[in-house]
């Protein structure tokens, strides 16, 4: 059994409050064989320098240090690709930094940023992350990603990670779906609704109108994962600017509050031991105590079921924020779907739903932009842009991207960043006749979670309006 | 492909003795889009790493002999004192103090258990194991840890008990020279060049 100290627990100080001032993305797609990496970067540049009408001469002027987040120097094939990107974007000499925690690498690089700007150390940082994942065939991409786990231990077996994610996957669908067609129905809804969603965005690479059987009838990558269960592999960057308070409001009107906690967990899921579960604000002691005599083989945590990385990010950014209850605190979500099963198991590692039941967050319609159920707004939204399934998982990008995407939603500017003809002309898409504007109306609050392969690393980012702020809970 | 011998290597006296060839060159290649224009190149490379086990070779050691080693944290002072640690691990996690290197070959013949599974036909570059894989993740009696490793006979099933076969015939001195079967599979099942240890 393990135990965390006081120390440990500590929730997270900041010497001041830090600002999201602006943030952008480039297209994202498999290949983009036409552009170089840079390209891509000073593209995310420029839009997030546009987005609060600068240059991008003018928005460099302010930045101070620099944060970048690149999961695989295999598949860019240069080391210190940071210091690639660093010259072309012209930020000599400020100092730089380049951040790595696989599938979290975008949200560790706020991580770093958020910190640097909290800390004093700067008023003004670059936070910017990026993947290519086109230089090799898919094949071979998949063995890359498999020496993100134990080269000696895991990764000669089959050298596919969705191998080493396919067996909690398994034991979540045996133990908390009960092996039951309702709950693989569920599973494949977030498929659906996701890459549906990402019609609707012109940077997506993975838009598509399909339907529960369509994903159903998808030939199996390991049961019960089916080829639409999962994530993309893709190319592409996104950037975010951090600012403390009074350079945010030199630069922007309507700059938002970030925070950023990270939690961890062992890199092979063989090496978890048992432990207590650690409870967020909106859970009780008591509450889990049955667990295992309502779902037979569930009462061992974290185990093969749950993230302890994902539940240590929320432990400590709810409560940095004010969080209590997710649901009625935050006005939408952009989560880690690198596979359905693992965006169930995370709504409750996150607390939207307790431990076991996270499928209702799905079949309620909470999920939803709109509840198909009763046609109101969803209670809580989650992965408009169309996630890691429908959208892109350029890895070191991803957890900004969504990040940048909730703060379009609490700007209320989220029509304007998806619906122009000119975006969609530019990218060379075809935007669909019935592209509908997804933004959340009156979101104040919102999250995005960012994960790394089994769960060795989580950052839970949480933006919040300025006028809607939450009192910091630390209990 | 170069005729050059593969590289091979050897320590001595704490220092590395190379022999043949670690990396084979080969030229780039244009690649042009539909209108002939340069869009970039090829850039292959054939490279053999040197990788060093340290305090686990003993575990990878006993695959080729038939035998599962583990760890245990003998620190009477530290909170995981008695644990066993399977995969093996050279230090314990919470003290750091030295682990004792345990043979678990029995513990896992008398009470080994599929705690998840899962079966792919997909695999990464590389592979080289037959498809499709049958990953099993096993648990021990009294360790607190659980093991992945693949299935060569049967199907998997959560709860299934399983015992293990090491490859001792023509060991690779991978984690692939373990591999699990049903409890009660005759050793004629077994795949060539593994044994029941």
């Amino acid at each position: 059994m393990i135990k965390f100290s006081d120390k440990q627990l500590k929730i997270p100080q900041m010497q001041r409050p830090v600002f999201l001032v602006t943030g952008g993305m480039s297209k994202f797609d498999r290949s983009i064989p036409e552009k170089r990496t840079e390209e891509l970067v000073i593209d995310s540049f420029v839009e997030a320098a546009e987005f609060i009408n600068k240059t991008p001469a003018e928005l460099k002027e302010y930045i101070h240090s620099c944060y970048y987040g690149h999961f695989a120097d295999h598949f860019g094939d240069q080391l210190l690709g940071e210091a690639v990107i660093h010259d072309r974007l012209g930020l000599d000499p400020l100092g730089n930094v380049g951040i790595k925690t696989g599938g979290a690498t975008g949200g560790s690089t706020l991580w770093e940023a958020f910190k640097a700007v909290a800390s004093g150390y700067s008023d003004c940082v670059l936070a910017m992350g990026w993947e290519r994942m086109d230089e090799v065939p898919t094949d071979e991409g998949n063995n890359y990603i498999a020496s993100a786990a134990d080269k000696d231990w895991e990764t000669p077996l089959g050298h596919i990670y969705t191998g080493y994610y396919a067996v909690m996957a398994q034991k979540y669908w045996q133990v908390f779906g009960k092996e039951e067609e309702s709950f693989r129905h569920t599973m494949a809804e977030i498929a659906v609704k996701n890459r549906g969603y990402a019609r609707m965005n012109p940077h997506a690479q993975g838009p598509m109108d399909i339907t529960v059987e369509d994903v159903l009838n998808s030939p199996v990558v390991a049961y019960p994962l089916r080829a639409l269960d999962c994530c993309l592999m893709s190319v592409g960057a996104s950037c975010a600017i951090l600012c403390d308070e009074k350079t945010a409001y030199e630069l922007t009107d309507n700059p938002l509050i970030i925070y950023v906690s990270a939690g961890s967990h062992t890199l092979r899921v063989a090496d978890r031991r048992d432990m207590d579960i650690p409870l967020l604000p909106n859970e009780s002691p008591d509450q889990y105590k049955d667990l295992g005599e309502r779902f037979p083989g569930g009462d061992r945590y974290p185990g093969f079921t749950s993230f302890l990385a994902a539940r240590m990010a929320a432990y400590y950014g709810y409560r940095m924020a004010g969080v209590v209850d997710p649901t009625e605190d935050l006005d939408l979500v952009e989560l880690h779907d690198a596979f359905t099963i693992s965006d169930i198991q995370t709504y409750e590692d996150i607390g939207i739903r307790p431990y076991g039941e996270g499928r209702t967050y799905v079949e309620s319609g909470d999920c939803y932009h709109t509840n198909p159920h009763t046609g109101e707004p969803g209670k809580l939204p989650s992965n408009l842009c169309g996630g890691l399934i429908g959208c892109m998982h350029a890895v070191g990008a991803t957890g900004i991207m969504q990040t940048v995407e909730v703060g379009q939603h609490i700007w209320g500017r989220w029509a304007e960043m998806h619906e122009d003809q000119s975006k969609w002309d530019r990218f060379g898409r075809t935007k669909p006749d019935d592209w509908t504007n997804l933004q959340v109306e009156g979101a104040k609050r919102g999250l995005a979670i960012s994960h790394a392969g089994v769960g060795s690393h989580v950052t839970a980012t949480i933006l919040v309006h300025p006028d809607h702020q939450l009192e910091r809970n630390e209990s | 492909m170069s005729t050059a011998k593969r590289g091979k290597v050897r320590v001595e006296r704490g220092r590395y003795r190379l022999d043949g060839q670690f990396h084979f060159p080969y030229p780039n290649d244009p690649i042009r889009n539909e209108d002939g224009v340069l869009m970039g190149i090829t850039n292959p490379r054939d490279l053999t790493h040197i990788h060093m086990y340290g305090g686990e070779a003993p575990f990878f050691e006993g695959l080729g002999q038939g035998k599962l080693l583990g760890t245990r944290c003998d620190n009477q002072n530290c909170d995981a004192n008695g644990s066993i640690f399977i995969p093996f691990r050279i230090h314990c996690p919470d003290c750091l103090g030295k682990n004792t290197i345990v043979d678990m070959t029995e513990t896992a013949q008398k009470g080994a258990t599929v705690h998840t599974f899962m079966i792919t036909e997909r695999t990464g570059a590389f592979n080289t194991l037959p498809k499709p894989i049958r990953f099993v993740n096993v648990e021990f009696e009294g360790v607190p840890t659980i093991l992945m490793g693949y299935l060569s006979v049967g199907e998997p099933e959560i709860g299934m008990k399983v015992v293990p076969i090491f490859n001792t015939t023509k060991p690779s001195y991978t984690i692939l020279d373990l591999s699990w079967v049903p409890e009660g599979t005759n050793e004629s099942d077994i795949p060539e060049g593994f044994t029941f240890g």
